[in-house]
């Protein structure tokens, strides 16, 4: 039976999603442009000889393709069954890596075989991927079980910890992607909630910390966060406990205390409101508790440790920025919220990769003639800031077309995995997706002057052999479920 | 089965947020890209380095082609302030000889100028002559952010006609705003006097511009797109002036230790031959650095030798402007040739008694002008002026007399091709009315004989003479003959006809020939040549002023001139004997032996200006 499907539907690799490898082999071609123009000279069209970084990242790219073929053959069943070997494999590997690693601009995370260096990071998403995809598809499995999502937890953060230690921040944190795998696998929509909510309170406190709200003492950042927080408990209100008449309450209430308190300070005595904020919030918190032990519905307690839990974190986390944080730590985050001004320094590269991009106009500079990337006034160019290349080189239509062709890509992506018909394969596909898209999120974003610079790097398009390979390891052995997958489905 | 479903939505939330970052990046992409322009800007300053190449500026050349002004190379200092770190102050400011005070202030300076920026090359330092550069090029290396520019110095062959050729400075704040081409940038030339600024474009050509590319460290990369933008600079066009350097020299020799100004014009063309204006000074003296200071100097002196008073001393043109009267007398029929009008030493009419020196009455016109009787043209001016049958009222008559005379080149500027010309003044009946009140033909009779509110520059004296040695006709006189290249306005190749027949014409140049052969102007004769002359004598505040217009030969003249001596006394005094030396040297192209010694004393002779208030 099984010896006549295989014969009907031939090999595994012809039944491949063409449009993933397409998308896959315009990425690689557009990133190759993009490398020679970033890493040549004016003049200089010696684009193949091993001697330059273009001639290399051929050779790499071909590896990659034989890497892709190579995967699309064999069994599926072998990527199940070794799984959990490779995970510890790769742990015990991230776990010698510093002390065999050289030390590059501080960071011990290449292992060096001859005339290849090898980044073991690159490869662990891949194996924790497989890993995770293996504990999630295990029959009964639920990550709304807290114990269950622990489980989880422990096989991201586990690697992650370790690559911290290699002092690659950057690589670690592209393990928090997970988590949105997580929320489709059920992990509770809160936790993703309040991290949303974490990084808005941080952002918006500390960036509007020295202004304040016109007629008040109260600094417009301590006064808006606690004003979201008044809203979002509100909200959650609305949604958790529907039907009740509390959110109307606490709507109606809140705006009759917050407009008092501004009403006085303005035209009585001027005066810090924000106590007044805090009061109330503390006020719903004990309203929300009270309520709660009549009706012994555990929402309203966790609404109410949501409103005061993050009444302290915005109190703590401006005490964080300037004590926890090392200090060019702190200037990034300074920098990014435009706090401070800093051109020379942290400032610096993103200022420079902002100059090449807009410099680029509608169409751009055309190949090979950029001078922004050519006359290296943008650091890093053919690796974490190769986008910048694209955007003086082909401009606002290249730039576009390329994020148009990883966003086809994500989505492409998400369209296979929900229709895979194991845990499994959905799972993984989902941290292939979370993966992608959190490389494109950041590194686009930081090129652009959107998100903090963070050393990671862009997939397809940065030069690199270990990266390359890492994500078409990702992606291919999700390209192989997919077409196993359909044979199953038929 | 129910919360699979919920979860199952969840992939619209993750699809979501993948297409929301996508839309907000090219959305920024936009903006970026698209909105601003600052990005573009700053990416060309990051990696072009523009020099700017300048042409050489055309040179002077006077009508025998002797070369007056050349270039000579000189070197600017620049500082690029984005570069210029950690360098040897010191020892910077003993290289080129200024003191760390001044290091300080000039660097203050540029960072405040407009314009500016720290990543282009600024002017520190200009016009550093060779043999200081030589010192500086050794030690260049060590004083990072400093660069040199090329470029050239004026340079003249001799000191003479420094107001004609003019010279170049520094271009200030308002050339730099008022040249419509954008032309100039803080530290480059313009002309500034003379020829030097009237033809400024033709001299200064254009600037050419190398676009060169240079990498995050400064070295250079190569040309932006092989020099596809690249400008070669295009040298200015050089200058055959008319003068003649040798009858310029002569004149400002003749009006050494006077106040005055001497122009000579040829009539068939009305190029300008020589013009002097006295006190004058040395070109050479305002060039590079010193050209501030020794302009302030000059600027201060009470003798004014900055004025050129051939075009901007405004002098009543005494007897010299009977002939225009002459003229206008017999087109208007108020007088014919043969007219006659007694003069007993002087024009006596209703108790106004205006003086005149001893000679036969009555007299008719040529002798009128040959002896420069007074009376005659009064009695003409008033004849005109009375004259009801011809002219509605008095107002139409001297409405009529201006109109001849603003043709004959007078009350207005004439058009010289030089900057600061004064339009002397010619009165109408408006202008009467309102200074006089109650005024009639009696109260205005003086300026029949050049005095009163008449008045004239030596240019327009001169005009008049070739106005007349044309027979009613002149060219717009100019002291440009040719531009290399190209040619000289049509304003100066269009004859201007007087409203005088030429057939009137004859009869002044018989009493200005009469003049000279009997008349005031016996010392204007030139063997050889048919000389016709005028002499003037302008009475002012203080001493006479001496004046003569004169032009050779009369038939076919090649010259006219007009002499100017303030403060000279008569007319046959100074001006006639310097108009006769002026005319025989570029008839002859030399003076005769006793014209030699003549000139000699007259280069000797000085006029006490001290008593007079200027």
């Amino acid at each position: 039976m099984r010896d006549n499907l295989q014969k009907r539907t031939g090999n595994p690799a012809f039944r491949a999603d063409w449009l993933i490898i397409t998308i896959y082999l315009l990425l690689l071609c557009a990133g190759w442009l993009s490398i020679c123009g970033a890493s040549h000279e004016i003049g200089d069209t010696d684009f193949f000889s091993w001697g330059t970084r273009s001639g290399k990242q051929l050779v790499w790219m071909g590896c990659s393709l034989g890497l892709g073929a190579f995967l699309l053959m064999i069994d599926e069943k072998y990527f199940d069954s070794v799984s959990g070997l490779l995970y510890v494999a790769m742990l015990v590997l991230l776990l010698i890596t510093p002390f065999i690693a050289k030390d590059i601009k501080g960071s011990r995370s290449w292992i060096s075989l001859g005339a290849v260096s090898l980044q073991p990071a690159e490869f662990a998403k891949c194996a924790t991927s497989l890993a995770l995809a293996k504990l999630i598809g295990e029959f009964g499995f639920t990550l709304s079980d807290m114990r269950n999502l622990a489980k989880a937890a422990g096989l991201v953060l586990l690697p992650m910890g370790l690559i911290v230690m290699q002092k690659e921040t950057g690589s670690a944190l592209v393990f928090l992607a997970f988590f949105l795998m997580f929320y489709r696998e059920g992990m509770p929509g809160a936790i993703l909630f309040c991290a949303v909510a974490a990084v808005v309170f941080f952002v918006v406190g500390v960036r509007f910390a020295d202004e304040f709200l016109p007629g008040t003492y109260a600094t417009v950042g301590q006064s808006v966060v606690l004003l979201l927080i008044w809203l979002c408990v509100a909200g959650m209100t609305g949604v958790y406990c529907p039907r009740t008449g509390h959110m109307r309450r606490l709507l109606l209430w809140g705006t009759v205390v917050h407009f008092a308190a501004w009403l006085v300070s303005r035209l009585a005595i001027p005066y810090d409101i924000a106590w007044v904020q805090i009061v109330w919030i503390v006020a719903m918190a004990g309203y929300l508790v009270w309520i709660g032990l009549g009706g012994r519905v555990r929402a309203y307690y966790l609404i109410a440790a949501f409103a005061l839990g993050s009444t302290a974190f915005l109190y703590t986390s401006d005490y964080a920025l300037n004590n926890v944080f090392q200090e060019h730590q702190q200037l990034r985050i300074k920098v990014l919220l435009g706090i401070e001004e800093d051109v020379a320094r942290a400032g610096y590269n993103v200022h420079q990769s902002k100059i090449a991009i807009g410099s680029g106009g509608l169409e751009g500079k055309g190949f090979m003639n950029g001078t922004q990337t050519k006359l290296k006034y943008v650091p890093e160019q053919d690796t974490d800031f190769i986008f910048c290349t694209i955007g003086e080189e082909q401009g606002f239509i290249g730039s576009c077309a390329v994020l148009l062709l990883f966003l086809l890509l994500i989505l492409r992506i998400l369209w296979l995995a929900e229709r895979q018909s194991t845990t499994f394969g959905r799972v993984y596909g989902y941290c292939v997706l979370s993966i992608l898209l959190f490389h494109v999120f950041i590194n686009i974003g930081m090129v652009i002057g959107l998100t903090p610079v963070i050393g990671i790097p862009l997939p397809f398009f940065s030069y690199g052999g270990s990266s390359l390979w890492g994500f078409t390891l990702l992606l291919f052995i999700f390209l192989r479920f997919d077409a196993g997958d359909k044979l199953r489905r038929r | 089965m129910d919360i699979q479903e919920t979860f199952k939505n969840r992939r619209f939330v993750i699809g979501g947020v993948a297409i929301g970052i996508v839309v907000i990046y090219i959305m920024r992409l936009f903006a970026l890209q698209l909105l601003s322009d600052d990005y573009k800007k700053n990416a060309d300053s990051n990696a072009f380095r523009r020099d700017v190449l300048y042409p050489s500026r055309g040179l002077i050349f006077d009508r025998n082609d002797s070369l007056l002004v050349y270039n000579e190379p000189s070197y600017n200092i620049m500082v690029t302030m984005n570069d210029q770190r950690g360098i040897d102050t010191l020892d910077f400011c003993e290289t080129v000889g200024i003191t760390p005070e001044f290091y300080e202030k000039r660097c203050d300076e540029i960072k405040n100028s407009k314009g500016y920026s720290r990543y282009t090359p600024q002017v520190f330092m200009t016009q550093i002559p060779a043999e200081e550069f030589m010192l500086l090029r050794e030690k260049l290396f060590q004083f990072r952010g400093f660069s040199i520019e090329k470029r050239s110095i004026r340079r003249y062959a001799s000191g003479i006609a420094a107001h004609v050729l003019g010279d170049v400075g520094e271009v200030n704040e308002k050339d730099i705003n008022e040249a419509e081409d954008k032309y100039y940038r803080s530290g480059d030339y313009i002309g500034k006097l003379g020829v030097e600024r009237s033809y400024e474009k033709q001299l200064r050509g254009e600037k050419g511009l190398r676009i060169l590319l240079r990498d995050v460290h400064g070295s250079i990369k190569g040309r932006y797109q092989d020099g596809a933008y690249d400008r070669t600079p295009v040298p200015g066009s050089n200058l055959t002036l008319s003068i003649d350097a040798r009858l310029q020299a002569l004149a400002e020799q003749l009006l050494e230790g006077k106040l005055g100004a001497i122009v000579a014009i040829e009539p068939a063309t009305g190029q300008i031959l020589c013009m002097a204006s006295s006190p004058t000074y040395d070109p050479r003296a305002m060039v590079g650095r010193e050209r501030s200071k020794a302009h302030q100097q000059l600027a201060k002196d009470p003798m004014k030798p900055l004025l050129n008073r051939a075009i901007m001393g405004m002098y009543p043109p005494g007897s010299t402007f009977k002939i225009t009267q002459a003229l206008l007398g017999l087109q208007e029929g108020i007088i014919t040739p043969q007219t006659a009008y007694p003069c007993s030493r002087g024009f006596n009419f209703k108790g106004l008694h205006l003086g005149c020196h001893g000679h036969g009455s009555p007299i008719a016109l040529v002798s009128a002008i040959g002896t420069s009787c007074n009376a005659y043209f009064c009695w003409n001016l008033y004849h005109m002026l009375s004259n009801r049958q011809k002219y509605a009222s008095r107002d139409e008559a001297m409405t009529r007399w201006k109109d001849h005379l603003v043709r004959m080149g007078y009350g207005y500027r004439l058009g010289v091709d030089l900057p600061g010309e004064k339009r002397g003044m010619i009165p109408n009946a408006p202008y009467y009315t309102e200074h006089f009140g109650d005024w009639g033909p009696l109260s205005i009779v003086s300026i029949s004989i050049g005095q009163g509110e008449v008045t004239a520059t030596p240019l327009q004296i001169a005009n008049l003479a070739a106005t007349v040695a044309n027979r009613g006709y002149y060219y717009i006189p100019h002291v440009v003959k040719d531009i290399q290249g190209g040619r000289i306005d049509t304003l100066y190749t269009r004859p201007h006809y007087t409203m005088v027949d030429a057939k009137w014409y004859d009869y002044a140049v018989a009493g200005m020939r009469a003049a000279v052969t009997g008349g005031t102007c016996r010392g204007a004769n030139i063997p050889g040549y048919e000389v016709c002359g005028k002499t003037g004598t302008a009475q002012n505040r203080g001493h006479d002023h001496s004046a003569f217009m004169g032009f050779a030969p009369m038939n076919e003249p090649r010259i006219a001139v007009a002499v100017y001596v303030e403060n000279g006394g008569f007319g046959a005094t100074f001006g006639v004997p310097l108009g006769k030396l002026i005319m025989e040297q570029y008839l002859n192209g030399k003076l005769s032996p006793g014209s030699e010694a003549q000139a000699r004393s007259f280069q000797a002779r000085r006029i006490n200006y001290g008593g007079y208030e200027r």
